[in-house]
């Protein structure tokens, strides 16, 4: 038995607080299959808690995932998971990872329990601790009732959870979902979401979540790359994206005049009015009853004052225009 | 256990060492294959040839027991034919076990796409291969050189020391030509399920490559007037070691270096199929 190494204890410390390390850092990363450029020079720094990977149907998401988990050898430039490289210590890296693929991955003529506890053993967990965490893991799921079922006779949902169980029953630091809600009914999705978020604000893990239902990472990410055609269209903070929409006001005024625009740029924001709707950005310092002020000394009748947001799917579809 | 926790915990014991983590595919893969009764049952008629052989040796050593039964004691000599038989009755056995019990080994881990969940572990494709072979590896030992080794001690105490020493070769030979017919076997049986992901075609396959290649053989030297042909005829080429190795007076057109030299080709190329094949992913280029 060993206990685990120095890399394990490195990352737990980059989970507390800002991380000094970035989650996933890609400088140039290429990926080709034959003569075709699947990733094209791919560069960025992902430090969220849990991060979306977004983009239409061939843009590279799964191979980028792929790529970080040895799957796939880049021709050029590199990556590395937790500081990592994935060219040298691709080990280390992937016992950090848990990894739920988008496809079928089971072995039929298993029960989830043997199934689950033999994925835990094989990541390094003792026999008796696998296979005690295997309950835990399909119970946490959902799975508990029917942990003693062949794999083989689960519904689709049924087996999207066991994949996400075999994913974190040997507590990883790094849990990498692959469109986990792909062919999941409402009810299934729901309750899918609400446990990736109850795992990312357990703080325990990281997350990277691919995907290309919009919702589905706007609901579970603060963090998002969006992918098209091997590339990096448009990368967004979203909790960033979030504060700062507190800023952009939009209004429905009536009785207004030039003089409460000019009040209003008076105090520093810029406004934009056409008709009787009125957009503008809150400068520092001004809060919206500043603005209700203005209008009751102007006798101006505000029917309706919209914080504007730009939702992930505004987002996405000007990164697909760019 | 702690079944009753439903919250996420995180994990920072103590874990196995990496060196042993293919015994855990070793482990799960063995109790699959003797949940069949009929692979159980098939283990345990295995063991009938041997346990023959055992009262063949006794009887060998007992002149009186033969002389009442009015058998002369010269009929059963226990020498290296003696051997070269069990070998081949034992090999005959281990191929039908392997074309059981192989295919099933690997090809519903790629049917059922369950390969990214091995390979996004600490746990890499020839550590896969090693598990999955040394199931196949364990059990025809356990049906070849094993019982072999068994009986070959057990005569060696009979006959005395000096027979013993005398022919240790045996001994030798056994073992490697036991190691060299299951390493084949196994790599075919693993690449060709790994070829199709079908158990049962698999299985046929294998079947296929052992009785069909004699036949292709026989056919390519009646028309080629050569002896080359017997060189896609894996279990000739076997045959050919073996009666090398157990010195054996027996007409065969092939010696056993040329023939191991082909079997290790054959080998080399199931191993390319295999690590080719046993993928996370396979890329469409």
């Amino acid at each position: 038995m060993t206990q685990p190494g120095a890399p394990v204890s490195e990352s737990r410390n980059s989970l507390t607080g800002a991380p000094s390390v970035p989650l996933i850092e890609l400088n140039g990363l290429t990926v080709r299959f034959g003569d075709r450029d699947i990733l094209r020079g791919l560069t960025a720094s992902l430090r969220g808690r849990a991060i979306g990977l977004l983009g239409p149907n061939g843009a590279g998401k799964s191979t980028l995932i792929n790529t970080l988990l040895g799957f796939y050898k880049p021709v050029g430039g590199s990556a590395k998971v937790f500081g990592q490289d994935i060219g040298t210590n691709l080990r280390n890296i992937r016992s950090l990872v848990g990894y739920m693929p988008e496809n079928d991955a089971f072995i039929s003529k298993m029960n989830a329990v043997s199934f689950v506890r033999m994925m835990g053993e094989l990541s390094g967990l003792p026999s008796r601790v696998a296979l005690e965490r295997a309950h835990e893991a399909l119970f946490y799921v959902g799975l508990a009732e029917a942990r003693y079922r062949q794999l083989g006779t689960y519904s689709l949902g049924m087996k999207q959870l066991a994949k996400l169980a075999q994913a974190i029953v040997h507590g990883p630091k790094l849990l990498i979902l692959d469109e986990p809600t792909n062919g999941l009914d409402p009810s299934a999705r729901q309750r899918m979401v609400r446990m990736v978020r109850e795992i990312r604000d357990s703080r325990e893990m990281r997350i990277v979540l691919c995907s290309h239902l919009l919702r589905d990472v706007e609901d579970t990410c603060d963090e998002v790359l969006i992918l098209k055609q091997g590339q990096i269209a448009h990368y967004s903070d979203l909790d960033e994206e979030r504060r700062s929409n507190k800023r952009f006001v939009e209004l429905e005024i009536y009785g207004a005049n030039g003089d409460f625009t000019a009040a209003i740029e008076k105090l520093g924001c810029e406004c934009a009015v056409a008709a009787n709707r009125m957009k503008m950005v809150l400068a520092d310092g001004i809060e919206t009853r500043d603005i209700f002020r203005i209008a009751a000394e102007q006798q101006v009748r505000i029917r309706r004052l919209n914080f504007r947001r730009d939702t992930l799917e505004d987002i996405f579809l000007k990164a697909m225009e760019s | 256990m702690a079944v009753y926790r439903r919250n996420y915990r995180p994990y920072s014991g103590a874990q196995t060492a990496e060196w042993s983590r293919f015994l855990v595919l070793f482990r799960y893969s063995r109790r699959n294959l003797f949940r069949s009764k009929i692979q159980t049952g098939f283990f345990v008629l295995c063991f009938f040839y041997p346990i023959a052989c055992l009262v063949m040796i006794y009887l060998a050593h007992s002149a009186s027991f033969l002389a009442k039964l009015g058998v002369p004691s010269q009929l059963i000599s226990i020498d290296n034919m003696f051997f070269f038989r069990y070998m081949s009755v034992q090999g005959v056995l281990a191929f039908l076990m392997t074309a059981f019990a192989g295919p099933g080994l690997i090809s519903p881990d790629l049917a059922n796409g369950a390969l990214p969940l091995y390979f996004c572990r600490p746990f890499s494709r020839a550590e896969y291969v090693l598990g999955k072979s040394s199931v196949l590896g364990i059990l025809l030992s356990q049906i070849t050189w094993i019982p072999g080794l068994v009986l070959f001690t057990i005569q060696g105490s009979f006959a005395g020391a000096s027979w013993t020493w005398n022919n240790l070769w045996i001994a030798g030979s056994l073992v490697v030509a036991s190691l060299i017919w299951i390493a084949i076997l196994s790599l075919l049986a693993m690449a060709l399920s790994a070829w199709v992901k079908w158990r049962i075609v698999a299985g046929a396959l294998l079947l296929a490559v052992m009785f069909f290649g004699a036949g292709f053989a026989q056919a390519i030297n009646a028309v080629m007037h050569t002896d080359s042909g017997h060189f896609v005829d894996v279990a000739y080429l076997m045959a050919a070691v073996w009666i090398g190795l157990f010195k054996v007076d027996a007409e065969n057109s092939i010696t056993a270096f040329p023939a191991l030299i082909a079997l290790l080709v054959y080998c080399s190329f199931c191993l390319w199929l295999l690590m080719r094949k046993v993928r996370a992913y396979e890329v469409i280029r």
